[in-house]
């Protein structure tokens, strides 16, 4: 039996360890107190609403498992290669020892307060698309001043596509998490009227297109192609919006109850210290891998393999799909 | 009082606090597939009017989401009702019916 380190007890780091557990030892290191922290807060995941806790209690299952050895509470704050071994050191500086590391140190949210102009943390009718994900979990749509919201409008592209957060990329699941979260306002607020704000609608999943179309034709969502450039409060404690309808030309502005910002992925603070550490730091903090297509889960340092959200933002089932063909490539080279 | 020469612009901006709806609202329970446009503009490439004049369909279908009404059923004679704009349309949205029943409701409260 050999000994695996794996860094992060998300889905990717639950998954690949649950996998390798059947031939090895694994130490699951977790910094935080709680494993699965970026899923359980969720209400219900796209594109089929399926349960988020229920997903994560299925992950969570896994980790009976006597093969592998969780230590919540224990950051890794060195990987260090030596000889044909890897040297793992946790933040007390205690050494592991062990054959393979796999990295899965996910994302983080987009500080939205970062974009001022749009008045997140200044204004309470201001919120982020994982407040907005609490409130439907907990059925509290309300609006800054406790009332049933009467207009709720969303944001894409909050942090991504964005020079000025120094994010190029696109995040890629905030199109279709806005479409799912405006069809969930509109279950629980029938009388609403709900706007998205986008540049573009990025369907690129299984059953997304379908249900953009379903929150266009059964659910009497909006869809406005225009980025809201400023938000600021009204003297009722509304939210006044400035945009561009783009496909008409012509300015537009609105009052809304609540302004759901859709928040992009950024590499988590974890990712991008061990990716600098580690020597294989890529573009805005992410994980670089050896090759895009044929050695994804490799990196150019041997014996150290990476999976699920530090490469990039994924979703939850790609992020399952990452880690298991992490643990058939580990499994390979530990051969 | 006395009358300067000035007057003051009226804004192009669309005030969406200040729009009616009704006139959406009833077209769409007749046509519920006016909803789901994603305005790729297929419909204005294949019109033949457009080729002709400055109508544009998908603009119109636009505006009056927008509750935009104004200047639209004059815009909208210019339709020959060919319905190649529904033939093309990728979503199936009836817009031949639409521009039909668009008439008749922007007409009708005209009076």
């Amino acid at each position: 039996m050999k000994k695996i380190a794996i860094i992060g007890a998300g889905p990717a780091g639950i998954e690949s360890a649950s996998i390798l557990a059947k031939d090895n030892e694994v130490l699951l290191f977790e910094k935080s107190t709680a494993v699965l922290s970026n899923i359980i807060d969720k209400a219900y995941l796209f594109p089929d609403f399926s349960s988020a806790s229920e997903i994560a209690d299925k992950l969570n299952s896994k980790l009976i498992n006597d093969n592998i050895t969780l230590m919540l509470n224990k950051e890794v704050v060195d990987i260090v290669k030596n000889d044909s071994e890897w040297k793992v050191v946790d933040k007390d500086g205690k050494n592991y020892f062990v054959s393979a590391v796999l990295i899965t140190t996910g994302y983080q949210i987009f500080d939205a307060r970062r974009k001022e102009e749009l008045g997140y943390g200044i204004y309470k009718g201001v919120v982020t698309s994982i407040d907005m994900e609490r409130m439907i979990r907990y059925n509290q749509v309300v609006n800054s001043i406790n009332e049933t919201p009467k207009r709720v409008v969303f944001l894409q592209c909050v942090g991504s596509r964005d020079e000025k957060s120094g994010n190029r990329y696109c995040s890629k699941l905030c199109c279709v998490t806005a479409v799912k979260q405006a069809i969930e306002v509109r279950k629980l607020l029938p009388e609403a009227e709900i706007y998205i704000f986008y540049m573009d609608l990025r369907m690129w999943g299984q059953h997304f297109e379908e249900l953009y179309r379903e929150s266009q034709e059964k659910y009497d969502i909006r869809f406005v192609r225009g980025r809201i450039s400023e938000a600021s409060s009204t003297f009722d404690r509304k939210i006044q919006i400035k945009a561009e309808d783009t496909l008409l030309g012509v300015p537009m502005k609105m009052t809304a109850d609540l302004l759901v910002l859709m928040v992009g992925m950024e590499a988590s603070c974890g990712t991008k210290d061990l990716g600098v550490k580690c020597g294989i730091g890529g573009e805005y903090g992410f994980v670089k891998t050896a090759t895009p297509h044929l050695c994804d889960n490799e990196t150019t340092e041997q014996g150290l393999f990476v999976a699920g959200s530090c490469k990039r933002p994924m979703t939850i089932n790609d992020v399952i799909n990452d880690a298991r063909s992490a643990a058939c490539v580990i499994s390979d080279y530990l051969k | 009082m006395r009358q300067f020469g000035f007057s003051i612009s009226q804004t192009r901006s669309i005030d969406l606090d200040q729009v009616d709806f009704s006139r959406l609202d009833e077209l769409k329970n007749i046509v519920p597939s006016f909803m789901v446009c994603m305005n790729c503009g297929a419909c204005t490439a294949t019109c033949s009017a457009q080729q002709f004049s400055d109508f544009n369909i998908r603009k119109i279908k636009t505006q009056y989401m927008q509750g935009q009404y104004d200047g639209l059923a004059k815009q909208l004679e210019k339709c020959m009702l060919c319905g190649k704009c529904t033939l093309v349309c990728p979503r199936e949205v009836n817009l031949r019916n639409s521009i039909v029943n668009m008439r008749r409701i922007l007409t009708k409260k005209n009076k």
